[in-house]
């Protein structure tokens, strides 16, 4: 078994891993975290097909790495915005909660 | 099997053992302290994937600023802890999450160890195209040269992700408040002794990165994200605070880059073949004083983006 298919596989799994967080954490910030598990696990696919790409005395195809560079950078500026949304949620309401009556009300939310 | 292929099996158990933590545990502070370990760990598997400048970018970014970005929001968010925890999910929708999750990894999982043999590589081309600027490493070729356009792009979108968190300023701020809040350590200890120290020597880290990313792996990217991690070191200890948003010199370091980019790729279209065409004999010149501009507009723009909304009023 090759490096790639080694971490092709645990890339997978990692992307599924944070696919199931995104779904199943009702904590904005966790969704937060696990969205970028997500990412990094498709990146890490990028990684794989780089990898399976080396020619030409490279270690990889340069072409995805690039990409995957670019992408880290894209999202980490999207984590800092929604992190900085989050913190402002919690300013006006008091509160973390992404339910819609909880919000509406105003008031503490841990009877909803 | 051989030792490397072990090594690479341990390490994947590893970054997945860790993911898996970070994703079930339940204390916030903890999953976002194991984000942050699973982020170093992935810049090993970067460097077994043979992608230095990946891994550099990694342990930088996502390693480095993204947990100190999640750190922050975690401490400030302690308070809503208990009222999340409230709305534990139903046994039936998160069954279902999980065997939608199940279903992605095994397709995912198909789909890598179905990938054609020989692989497609774009490798060989941009091997022989390396000549026109002069550059040796292939992905700075790539981010400067080949796909210029992505990376100028990207920068705008720094832009704009900054701009969004500088909106959900409250309205009497708007005009110039300073951004995050004003932080305050002992003037005598480690972090503020650590804030004189380092970043002397994490400013000729960063510049010798940006230098070295033309023949070797490192560049713009990573150079900035150290100087924003010195920045930043200053500014947590206390030493220096925050601009506030109005400030011109800060707007223009912010734009710098971007207006750089665009005014050679303009030049390009003007003299040359394309737009972000390079004339051949100034490739190297031009790509090195974007990425100058770009190491400036990486590290103001991280550092902002961590440091958040503004959020005090400019008069200390």
């Amino acid at each position: 078994m090759s490096a790639a298919s080694v971490f092709g596989l645990c890339a997978a799994a990692v992307a599924g891993l944070g696919l199931y967080g995104v779904i199943t954490n009702p904590n904005p910030l966790r969704k937060i975290v696990a969205f970028n598990l997500l990412g990094s696990g498709v990146f890490m696919i990028f990684g794989v097909v780089a990898r399976r790409g080396a020619a030409a005395g490279f270690g990889g195809d340069p072409i995805p790495q690039a990409l995957v560079i670019t992408g880290v950078v894209v999202a980490f500026s999207a984590t800092a915005l929604a992190v900085a949304l989050l913190l402002r949620l919690f300013r006006t309401t008091g509160t973390t909660t992404l339910k819609a009556d909880a919000q509406a009300n105003g008031t503490d939310p841990t009877g909803s | 099997m051989t030792v490397a292929t072990a090594l690479e099996i341990v390490l994947a158990v590893i970054v997945l053992g860790i993911a898996f933590w970070t994703t079930m545990v339940r204390d916030t502070s903890a999953a976002v302290v194991g984000f942050l370990a699973y982020g170093l760990l992935l810049a090993l598997v970067w460097v077994r994937l043979g992608a230095v400048d990946v891994a550099l970018t990694e342990a930088a970014i996502g390693g480095g600023l993204a947990g100190v970005l999640l750190l922050g929001a975690a401490a400030r968010l302690r308070g809503a802890e208990i009222s999340a925890d409230a709305e534990r999910p139903r046994t039936i929708p998160s069954a279902a999450a999980a065997v939608l999750a199940t279903i992605v990894v095994g397709a995912l999982a198909a789909a890598v160890l179905s990938l054609p043999d020989p692989a497609p590589t774009l490798a060989p081309a941009a091997a022989a195209n390396a000549a026109a600027t002069g550059l040796g490493n292939p992905v700075t070729n790539v981010l400067m040269a080949f796909r210029a356009m992505d990376t100028m792009l990207e920068k705008v979108v720094l832009l704009l992700a900054l701009l969004g968190v500088w909106s959900l300023a409250p309205d009497r701020l708007w005009a110039g408040g300073r951004p995050g809040p004003r932080h305050r350590a002992d003037p005598n200890g480690v972090l503020a002794f650590l804030a004189r120290v380092l970043p002397p020597i994490g400013i000729v880290v960063g510049i010798y990165i940006l230098w070295a990313g033309a023949n070797h792996p490192g560049g713009a990217f990573q150079g900035g994200t150290i100087v924003a991690a010195m920045w930043l070191l200053v500014i947590m200890a206390g030493i220096v605070d925050t601009p506030p948003v109005s400030a011109r010199r800060l707007r223009l370091v912010l734009i710098c880059g971007p207006a750089v980019f665009v005014v050679v790729g303009l030049a390009g279209l003007a003299f040359g073949a394309a737009f972000l065409a390079y004339p051949a004999a100034y490739a190297k010149p031009l790509i090195v004083m974007i990425e100058v501009a770009m190491v400036l507009t990486i590290a103001a723009t991280l550092g902002l983006l961590l440091a958040g909304a503004p959020e005090r009023s400019a008069e200390p």
